[in-house]
């Protein structure tokens, strides 16, 4: 590695006063063709980037991105990680991406702050009850971790949640996964952004896509804000997005955006050490390394890009935490924002080649698309470069939506991604 | 969060409506006859437009009747409400 970042480099470093660092990433000026395009520089554009580099000898590959890398909803995300999915096709999906996660500070050689913190998801009725314990089943008959706890135990995990049987929504168990948790969602942008330019990957930012330049029946490139740019094989990845693209192209995806908010308070001594998720009454909560709550909101009802969403819902949200945990009840909060999902009727995501010859989709992951990140780009990268889906992506093609074996993940994952 | 003006009961704030999605979907006449593409494109497909797009809402919390909205989905301000069996406005 050019640059290895180490204690040593660190302390070279530091006789320069840090101001001597090579640019992690350069800002080339785009080339007329490239083997490979990449529409969005988020975390899985980036990541699909970075394995076409390493997994699949192409080195003349750009990453097009609008605005800067990871400013999306890469940068608008609550960092959760986990796999606990309920049907197999998912479940192989999701835990590639664990196990990805579980080395990949090491293989980018950048810190992502990946803690196996835990994650404990909440039954707040008997249907939940019934729900998580089956689905519990189905992680440890695929390899999962995944154990079902009783109130008494949620509440030895987590002391702070209030479990009294005399609120609107008392606790009744949850289910917990212990390899889960959370990362650093911008140094996983940005380091494998890194890896991506130090194999040769071009990173184009503020550099949008205006159209999509393409035959009868295959692409020719991309129009952007700098010109236009050749190539055969274009991969979208562009989230919220992703209907504006694909329009541009004359295709339609079975894609509704809507915006999805969250929040995070001032920060506190540390007093959450988990991730706790509870779906039913819409509210998920973890505490970052700043000490700052972070706490994920439900999506509108409505397709919008404005990036901003309803104060309704996240009042709906204020309220349900306040009730679990009523030692937040004087925490003030400093930000709120939105993200724009793109959500899938059957709440899976489409990692997939169209109809279109070189065109490929990456997108629909809705309100869960972070913890997939570096296996969503592996599986992308492979599709991509055999124009064949990998098998663990083979479920998650657009084609579903026509014959009908839909991924219904609404159940294990709804609202709480 | 925005204010839609109900062509029943007048300006109402959104939380009071329910999204209905896309408007003028047309429910296929022949349903036996519809090949699984053009059942895929009926059932799931969509346009997702970044601007203005047409769609239904209902009155959850008041009328409850359905009714036509064209909003700039951009920015969420709202071109014309009109009701249901209305013509769409051309601009």
């Amino acid at each position: 590695m050019r640059n290895k970042y180490s204690i040593f480099s660190l302390l070279k470093n530091a006789f320069s006063y840090h101001e001597n660092w090579e640019k992690a990433w350069k800002d080339p000026e785009p080339k007329k063709e490239y083997d490979a395009i990449i529409i969005g520089g988020g975390g899985h554009g980036l990541a699909t980037a970075y394995y076409l580099a390493k997994k699949h000898d192409m080195k003349n590959i750009a990453v097009v991105e609008k605005g800067w890398i990871g400013g999306g909803n890469t940068g608008r995300n609550t960092t959760i990680i986990r796999s606990n999915y309920l049907w197999d096709a998912s479940a192989g999906l999701y835990d590639h991406a664990l196990k990805i996660w579980e080395s990949l500070s090491q293989e980018l050689n950048y810190n992502v702050m990946f803690s196996q913190r835990g994650v404990m998801n909440l039954a707040h009725n008997l249907q939940d009850v019934r729900d998580l314990k089956r689905r519990t089943h189905a992680n440890r008959l695929n390899g999962i971790d995944a154990v079902y706890l009783n109130t008494d135990e949620v509440k030895k995990f987590c002391p702070i949640i209030n479990t009294s049987p005399n609120i609107r929504y008392p606790v009744l168990g949850g289910t917990l996964q212990r390899r889960a948790g959370t990362a650093r969602h911008d140094a996983v942008a940005w380091g494998y952004a890194r890896g991506a330019d130090e194999m040769g990957v071009d990173i184009l930012q503020n550099c949008e896509v205006k159209g999509i330049k393409r035959n009868a029946d295959s692409v020719e490139g991309i129009e952007t804000s700098k010109g236009f740019i050749k190539s055969k094989k274009i991969g979208v990845v562009a989230a919220g997005h992703s209907s504006v693209i694909a329009n541009m192209a004359g295709l339609r995806l079975p894609l509704e955006s809507k915006p999805l908010q969250a929040l995070v308070s001032e920060p506190v001594k540390p007093i959450i050490d988990t991730v706790v998720m509870s779906n039913a009454v819409h509210a998920y909560v973890s505490q970052s390394d700043k000490g700052e709550l972070v706490i994920g909101a439900g999506t509108d009802d409505y397709v919008s890009y404005s990036q901003k969403g309803s104060h309704d819902i996240v009042e709906g949200t204020l309220n349900a935490i306040l009730e679990l945990y009523p030692i937040f009840s004087r925490m003030r909060m400093l930000r709120q924002w939105g993200g724009i999902v793109d959500i899938c009727p059957d709440a899976s995501p489409i990692i997939s080649k169209t109809s279109i010859k070189g065109l490929y989709f990456n997108c629909g992951w809705g309100t869960g698309g972070f913890k997939a990140t570096p296996g969503s780009g592996d599986l992308f990268a492979h599709t991509i470069a055999n124009d064949e889906p990998h098998k663990l992506n083979a479920a998650f093609n657009i084609n579903r939506f026509v014959s009908g074996d839909l991924v219904d993940e609404h159940g294990a994952a709804a609202v709480a991604h | 969060m925005f204010v839609i003006n109900c062509p029943y009961c007048g300006e109402r704030e959104q939380s009071e409506f329910k999204a209905g999605g896309e408007a003028h979907i047309i429910r296929p006449k022949q349903p036996t006859e519809l090949s699984d593409d053009q059942w895929a494109e009926y059932l799931f497909m969509r346009k997702n437009i970044k601007g203005v797009q047409f769609e239904r809402w209902i009155h959850t919390h008041g009328c409850r009747k359905w009714f036509n909205v064209v909003r700039d989905t951009s920015n969420d301000v709202i071109k014309a409400v009109y009701k249901m069996g209305e013509k769409p406005p051309t601009r």
